[in-house]
Parts: structure tokens; sequence; C-alpha cells
């Protein structure tokens, strides 16, 4: 009796491992069957252009709208500050990374970029032109708080 | 009494020197063995295959093969160009090492060939022969190599990237407004922005517009 349970159950393995392999799933990777690599897309060069985007949020860290490629930044150099920093703007016109960069953790301000502060792209990120593989619904405040009913259901 | 065998014969150093006078009256008596069309023909004969032969080797060590033939070379800077667009990008074209360090112009190029003679000393003592040893000198590498483009006006990148060709409205609107107010002005070249294009930055705490 125990043996045909065991039998049965080695059985029923097989029947659900042979349905998992033929199966292909229509997720992020593509309608490719779980055993086969897809083709991946192509890569998109980055974003470069000089517009700034609309934060999404106050608090979000700006995108960085143009390339960095090739861009230098860590113990020996700052690709980035040689345009950013407090006194290259003013060759550059380009924006000055703010105040907040020169804040240590008790909240008192540096001479200069806090160490902690100075790995660019820890927080900003450049832009690819890219289909988003999955639907956003994202909405920001001002569309919320410009509801008839803020806070209350979404329509 | 003087035996015949005890006389010593001359010394090594004074037979040589017997040897350079004799070569000397040779010279400067006129041939009489050759005539002057054939001693002329004889001349520009050998002089040209001097010459073929000095630039030949001159353009040998003017190649990337020579360059990376030391390992202080091919371990630190080649294998750091290979990542950058230098090396390899869309089209194709390439820079490579005597592109961007060697001038194009002959007299500036015998020039630097000479200053390069002391790279060779660095070779037999070891200057640059360990990675730590380079990352100890790559700032004073890099000083010279921008202090020598800042002299020319970058005339090495000029060799490829002319201002008069650039079409500024093919370039991205940053690139394109810097180069418009800081190079066709004249009033930075190159090298003052695009450090650190081909090979990894030294320590730059003290390099002007950078920390």
């Amino acid at each position: 009796m125990m043996k045909f349970r065991i039998l049965a159950l080695a059985g029923l393995f097989a029947v659900a491992a042979s349905g998992l392999a033929a199966q292909t799933l229509d997720a992020l990777r593509g309608p490719v069957p779980l055993d086969t690599e897809g083709q991946p897309p192509r890569m998109q060069p980055m974003r470069n252009t000089t517009e700034r985007e609309i934060r999404n949020y106050p608090e979000q860290p700006p995108l960085i709208p143009h390339s960095i490629e090739g861009y230098q930044v860590d113990l020996n150099g700052n690709k980035c500050l040689s345009c950013h920093a407090r006194a290259r703007t003013g060759e550059s016109q380009a924006p000055m990374l703010s105040i907040t960069h020169f804040m240590d953790r008790e909240g008192q301000f540096l001479a200069s970029v806090s160490p902690r502060r100075f790995f660019c792209t820890q927080c900003h990120v450049p832009q690819h032109e890219v289909k988003a593989p999955v639907e956003n619904d994202f909405v920001d405040v001002d569309t919320l708080l410009s509801r008839a009913n803020p806070g209350g259901p979404r329509r | 009494m003087t035996a015949v065998g005890t006389t010593r014969p001359p010394s090594r150093l004074r037979r040589l020197w017997q040897f350079a006078l004799d070569l000397w009256r040779v010279l400067r008596r006129p041939s009489s063995v050759f005539s002057l069309g054939l001693l002329v023909l004889a001349g520009f004969v050998a002089g040209v295959v001097f010459w073929g032969a000095f630039n030949t080797a001159l353009e040998l060590t003017n190649t990337e093969t020579f360059c990376t033939g030391c390992h202080e070379m091919r371990d630190n800077v080649f294998a750091e160009l290979k990542s950058t667009v230098h090396f390899s990008n869309r089209s194709g074209v390439r820079a490579t090492c005597p592109d961007c360090h060697v001038p194009h112009e002959w007299t500036h190029k015998i020039a630097r060939k000479m200053q390069a003679s002391k790279e060779v000393w660095g070779k037999i003592f070891g200057t640059i022969d360990t990675r730590e040893k380079f990352l100890d000198h790559r700032l004073e590498l890099a000083l010279h190599e921008w202090a020598r483009m800042k002299a020319n006006d970058s005339l090495e990148c000029r060799n490829c990237h002319s201002a008069d060709s650039m079409d500024i409205t093919k370039q991205s609107p940053r690139a394109a407004d810097t180069h418009q107010r800081l190079l066709f002005t004249g009033e930075k070249t190159c090298i003052d922005c695009h450090k650190g294009i081909a090979h990894r930055l030294p320590d730059m705490r003290n390099v002007p517009g950078w920390q």
C-alpha cells in the first residue's frame, strides 16, 4: 500500500512538471517558455537634453536629463561636480547641488560636499527612452488635492 | 743586452689609437681609386637607406603594438582605454596610443621622441612596474600630459576633432552651448574640460575645476 502511494505521488509530480515545462508565461520576461531565454529589448541611448523634468513629489531627487556615460565618480574625483559644484556653476550654467548636500548627519553644514552625499547616482539617475514594462498609475499630490473629494475613493 | 723576445707588444689602447689615426689619414686623403661620381652616388644611396631605416624604426615605435609591448602600458592605461569611446564606439573609428600622445608633425615628433627616452630609463629601473607604483605616479604622469596638451592647444585632439568641422546642431544642447561659449571663442582648449576621457583620473583634489 505504501509503495503504491509513493508511486502515485511520483506520477503526479511527473505530470505536473511536464505541464510546467510546456507552459508559457506572459510576464515581464515576455511570452517565452520558462526553460528558454527570450530576446532582450535593445539598449537605448541615454536621454541627452538640458530640460529638467518635473519632480513627481517634492522630495524626489531630480532626474539627470543628460547623458553621463563615462563620468567618473570615485575617490579620485567627481565629474558631476566639475559643473554642478558651487564654484563651477558660473562657467557651466548648471544648477548648483542643493545645500542639503553639504549637511552631515547631525544636520550641520560643512564647507564642501558631505562625504555621504558624494556619490551622485545613489539618488540621481539618467533616463533612457524605453517603454515601461508595467503600467504605472501613480498620481501626484496636486492631482489628488484637486479632486472633488480629496482622500476619498478613486474614481 | 736586449733580447728580441723580451720587448713588450704595444698595449691594446695604443693599437686602437693607432687604428683611429690611420683611419683618419685615409678619410682625409682624396680617393685615388673611386671616381667622384661613384662616391657621390654611393653616398646618396647610403643616405637614402639610412634615412629610410631611421624613419621605419621611428614609425615602428609609433604603433600600439610597440606601446603595449610593456606590461606597464598594457595592464594599466591600455586596459582602461578599452572601455572608453576612443576604443569602442558606433562607427568603429578609434584612436591608438600615438594618435593622442605623439605629435604627427615631424619636428615635434622628434622632440617628443627625445623626451620619451626618459621612459626607457623608467622601464629599466622599474619606476612604475607594479600597479601600486603606477597609481602613485598617476597624478605626475597625467600632469605632464595635461601640460603638454594645454601648451599646444590640444593639438592631438584637433588632429581629428576640428572646431571648424563641428556641426553643433548635431550635438546635444549642453555640448553645443558650451562649445560655442568656450571653445569657439578660444577661451578654453579641449583638455581644459575633457580630462580623463581615455584613462581613469588621478587624485583631482588640486586640479583647477575639480574637487
